[in-house]
């Protein structure tokens, strides 16, 4: 039964009320084989994957295993298939060993860590992870955690791996021990995907490639057959430059410094340690790091939302004195005539409110404009259209709740307010993050025009390549200390994967 | 694979916005199925069903009499929800209705009894209304002080607040203010409220209420920032807004709104302070409020169905000499199902198709 594949997908459909996740898909997984699922974000990759996990139920179609039709009600389903998924967002228990975590929810009839413990060293042998099983899990590393999950799903007898954009959180390093790993189960004859939207990771690491796009099954191919332009045109429909404009300003000036900032979060951990540098007006400086590397903090100091312990931020307007902002709420930031424009990681979590239109959250930056104790939704309402037809925003009206918007389109509101309030510092954490190229292109080209615009441009961001395309400058991040500050036209992604890492910030120090 | 597994019978899908005249539809059919359910209920009573839904009725708005008491059980309801509606908006629980109702009405009679016979009846019970919002707001500003400064839980403070003030008046009743054997004395004319129409003005303030509450949470900026830190703080926060001050700010509103309902009480209706002044209303209220999805509008028809309910399910056990738990069984079931039917406007039920089934056993 060689030719049987280990998983069929057959003619799946998922939709979530009006919207067509998954329409009509059919892949097989064969084992010894690593098939990556290429496709935006938002194309359907996890949802379709998802099924498999127990996750979600197909609303038609049918799963096959090894030739015979199956049904996954729930993860327990999946995992009696040998199916193991490792999401996006780790499940584990912050407060239990590595041990305790891979064996939770097993009824073996008690826990006998010695037992445990011998197993999990066996996988760690036979495919090469390094992990203590004693380890808590909130001392881990994010590639440790990751490493936890993936020990899991094996220890439960997995034979088909399914892991969710398992490099977004890794070093270029990191990413390179992974792929190590998983040839190696490769080669023990497991199936393996990985779901992902990085081209060069799709050719490095996988024998075949199936491609989504919108929801729809696009087609498969053997990754040794095809190239990077080939794949991108299957994924996006029609060819797309690959290249980001990026002018250089000539008229920059001093805009924002920051001088040893210090910043310690409720418990007292530190989150950013003694930070200094300077953006210019005229220019993007990127910020990169692994996820949660103060990045957050950092433009939350600066917006007046996160207490600064120690140091000062220095705000130079293109006329007039310079100003200290730390110590003051948004509001003083906005009334000492600080033009800061703020696009935050969660849009509907903090730069939008979800459950109003366009015009509501317009309003957000204006409501204190009205008349006595009333609110204006004139200039509001101008705002709204405005950004409606200027960004080509897809929504019934200005009344619709951007919350039942998609990513693409919460962004462009969000983005289209912060650059219509005239800023002169503009911030925006992963501003890209789940749009398609088309809008993510959009976005890098209002973030230029801005940077030509004199504006002080900080975009944080995750895609190296990216950064190294738009930034002028790129600042990197490690532990909330800023562990080098590269130019962008002439870094490596290598140099500042290393910078990234600990052992890159000593370096430099 | 030795027994198949199949698609479960009933799935849970959740609806993406249904449009309004397919949920009120959904929600008067849950009326409908109520009412069918309270039928069973009186068939084993040993009654016949539209005997006593026509002795309901006919119980509330039967007669003048009953139509005016009707109206006044309405009025507390009403004005109770109107109260909460903010907080609820801003996703701050306050079920401290009922203490805030018993603050004001407790300020309102404190006032009365230091100022009855100096000053004409309007000054009487223009300051009484004022004591009654102040003393009801200063009894839910101090749980939102507490929610500000230290993140305490809202809703265990504001309930717990309820049982303190209802302590304190208990206490005054048979103590300090007693008039006979633990009941307090009528108040004097001049402190009741006059008569519009045959019922105590008090009508007019929660229609006026009514009004006042649909502008500040519409057009207002302190509405704006209700709605905003009701969807998320963060945001709030995002845009400047002063999130534990808005908070303190908002509730003492809430407070002071129910305090003049207390006041509204004590001096229109019951013309006496007693520790069952607020008699559920703080509880009541949050059903109809939700019910109405805080538009003030809505919550008039709402507190008007409840009062209606009330009062004509309780001649139905004079009546029809059915127990009196009766017709809390028949108010219950309306409630639920009121309630219950939310569920089913924000989600639809998937039934497996006999089509997927048959496919599958093909194979």
């Amino acid at each position: 039964m060689d030719s049987c594949y280990a998983i069929e997908l057959r003619n799946i459909t998922k939709r979530f009320g009006e919207v067509v996740a998954n329409r009509d898909i059919s892949i097989g997984l064969k084992r010894g084989q690593i098939l990556s699922l290429l496709g935006e974000n938002g194309s359907g990759k996890t949802t379709l994957m998802n099924m498999l996990a127990g996750i979600y139920l197909p609303d038609e179609g049918q799963i096959l295993a090894d030739g015979e039709p199956i049904s996954i009600r729930s993860p327990k389903d999946s995992f009696r298939y040998g199916i193991g998924m490792i999401h996006q967002h780790y499940k584990l228990v912050d407060v239990f060993t590595a041990a305790q975590n891979i064996v939770l929810g097993l009824n073996e009839g008690g826990l006998n860590i010695k037992e445990t413990n011998t197993r999990v060293q066996e996988i760690c042998d036979r495919y090469g992870f390094d992990i203590d099983p004693a380890k808590k899990v909130y001392d881990m590393s994010v590639s440790e955690k990751q490493t936890v999950e993936i020990i899991k799903v094996l220890y439960r007898g997995a034979e088909i791996l399914i892991l969710d954009e398992p490099t977004a959180v890794l070093t270029p390093q990191e990413t390179q021990k992974l792929f190590a790993i998983l040839r190696n189960m490769r080669d023990d004859n497991k199936a393996i995907v990985i779901i992902t939207h990085k081209l060069n990771e799709v050719l490095e690491l996988s024998d075949e490639v199936a491609v989504l796009r919108k929801g729809t099954y696009i087609g498969t191919v053997k990754t040794a057959e095809t190239t990077a332009q080939a794949l991108t045109d299957m994924m996006v429909g029609h060819a797309v430059a690959l290249n980001i404009d990026r002018p250089f300003n000539q008229n920059q000036t001093e805009r924002l410094t920051l001088k040893n900032v210090t910043c310690y979060d409720h418990e007292q951990v530190k989150k950013l340690d003694n930070v200094t540098f300077t953006v210019n007006g005229g220019e993007i400086l990127g910020v990169a790091g692994i996820a949660g590397s103060g990045q957050k903090e950092l433009l939350e100091s600066i917006a007046g939302l996160y207490p600064v312990a120690e140091g000062s931020i220095e705000y130079t307007p293109p006329e007039g004195d310079v100003k200290n902002l730390v110590g003051m709420s948004p509001t003083q930031i906005h009334k000492a005539g600080v033009a800061l424009a703020f696009v935050p990681e969660d849009r509907l979590g903090m730069g939008l409110v979800g459950s109003m239109g366009m015009t509501g959250n317009m309003m957000l930056r204006s409501w204190k404009n009205g008349f006595g104790p009333f609110v204006d939704r004139k200039g509001p309402q101008e705002l709204a259209n405005f950004i409606w037809n200027d960004l080509e925003v897809v929504t019934p009206s200005t009344e619709f709740p951007v919350r039942r918007m998609s990513g693409g389109n919460v962004q462009k509101v969000l983005v289209g307010r912060e650059i219509a309030s005239h800023p002169s510092v503009l911030m925006s954490a992963y501003p890209v993050r789940g749009l398609d190229i088309n809008t993510s292109y959009a976005i890098y080209n209002l973030m230029t025009e801005q940077k030509m615009n004199g504006v002080a441009v900080l975009f944080v961001g995750e895609d190296l390549d990216v950064l190294l395309e738009l930034c002028d400058r790129i600042l990197v991040l490690c532990g909330g200390k800023v562990s080098g500050i590269v130019d962008a036209r002439t870094a490596t992604k290598d140099q500042i994967g290393l910078l990234m890492t600990s052992v890159g910030g000593k370096e430099e120090a | 694979m030795g027994e198949k597994t199949k698609t479960p019978l009933i799935r849970l899908a959740k609806r993406d916005g249904l449009n309004p005249s397919a949920a009120w539809g959904i929600r008067l059919a849950s009326i409908l199925v109520a009412l069918l359910l309270g039928s069973l209920v009186i068939l084993i009573t040993g009654n016949n069903p539209f005997e006593a839904y026509g002795i309901i009725v006919n119980g509330a708005l039967g007669s003048e009499v009953f139509v005016r008491q009707t109206i006044k059980n309405a009025i507390p309801l009403l004005g109770c929800a109107i109260a909460i509606a903010p907080c609820f908006k801003m996703r701050f629980w306050n079920i401290g209705a009922e203490g805030q109702i018993t603050a004001g009405a407790l300020a309102a009679t404190f006032i009365m009894r230091q100022m009855v016979g100096k000053v004409p009846s309007v000054v009487l019970l223009l300051a009484m209304g004022l004591a009654a919002a102040i003393g009801g707001g200063i009894w839910g500003l101090i749980p939102a002080f507490f929610k500000a400064k230290w993140n305490t839980n809202e809703t265990l403070f504001t309930l717990m607040m309820n049982y303190i003030i209802i302590g304190v008046v208990s206490w005054l009743q048979i103590g300090p203010w007693t008039a006979n054997q633990g009941r307090m004395a009528q108040f004097d004319e001049a402190a009741c409220l006059p008569k519009v129409m045959n019922i105590h003005c008090g009508w007019i303030i929660v229609l006026v209420l009514v009004v006042f509450m649909f502008i500040y949470m519409k057009y207002s900026k302190h509405g704006y920032e209700i709605s905003v830190i009701g969807d998320s703080e963060n945001t709030a926060r995002y845009a400047g807004m002063n999130v534990g001050y808005i908070m303190m700010r908002t509730m003492f509103l809430s407070g002071a709104i129910c305090g003049i309902v207390g006041f509204i009480v004590a001096s229109g209706a019951n013309n006496t302070l007693s520790a069952e002044v607020a008699n559920g209303v703080g509880f009541t209220s949050i059903t109809v409020a939700w019910l109405s999805q805080l538009n003030p509008f809505v919550m008039i028809a709402i507190s008007m169905m409840l009062a209606v309910l009330e009062k004509g399910t309780s001649s139905l056990n004079t009546w029809l000499a059915v127990p009196a738990s009766v017709s809390d069984i028949i108010i219950g079931l309306l409630l639920f199902c009121m309630l219950g039917c939310e569920f089913f406007i924000n989600y639809k039920l998937i039934f497996r198709s006999s089509h997927n089934g048959k496919e599958g056993e093909a194979k």
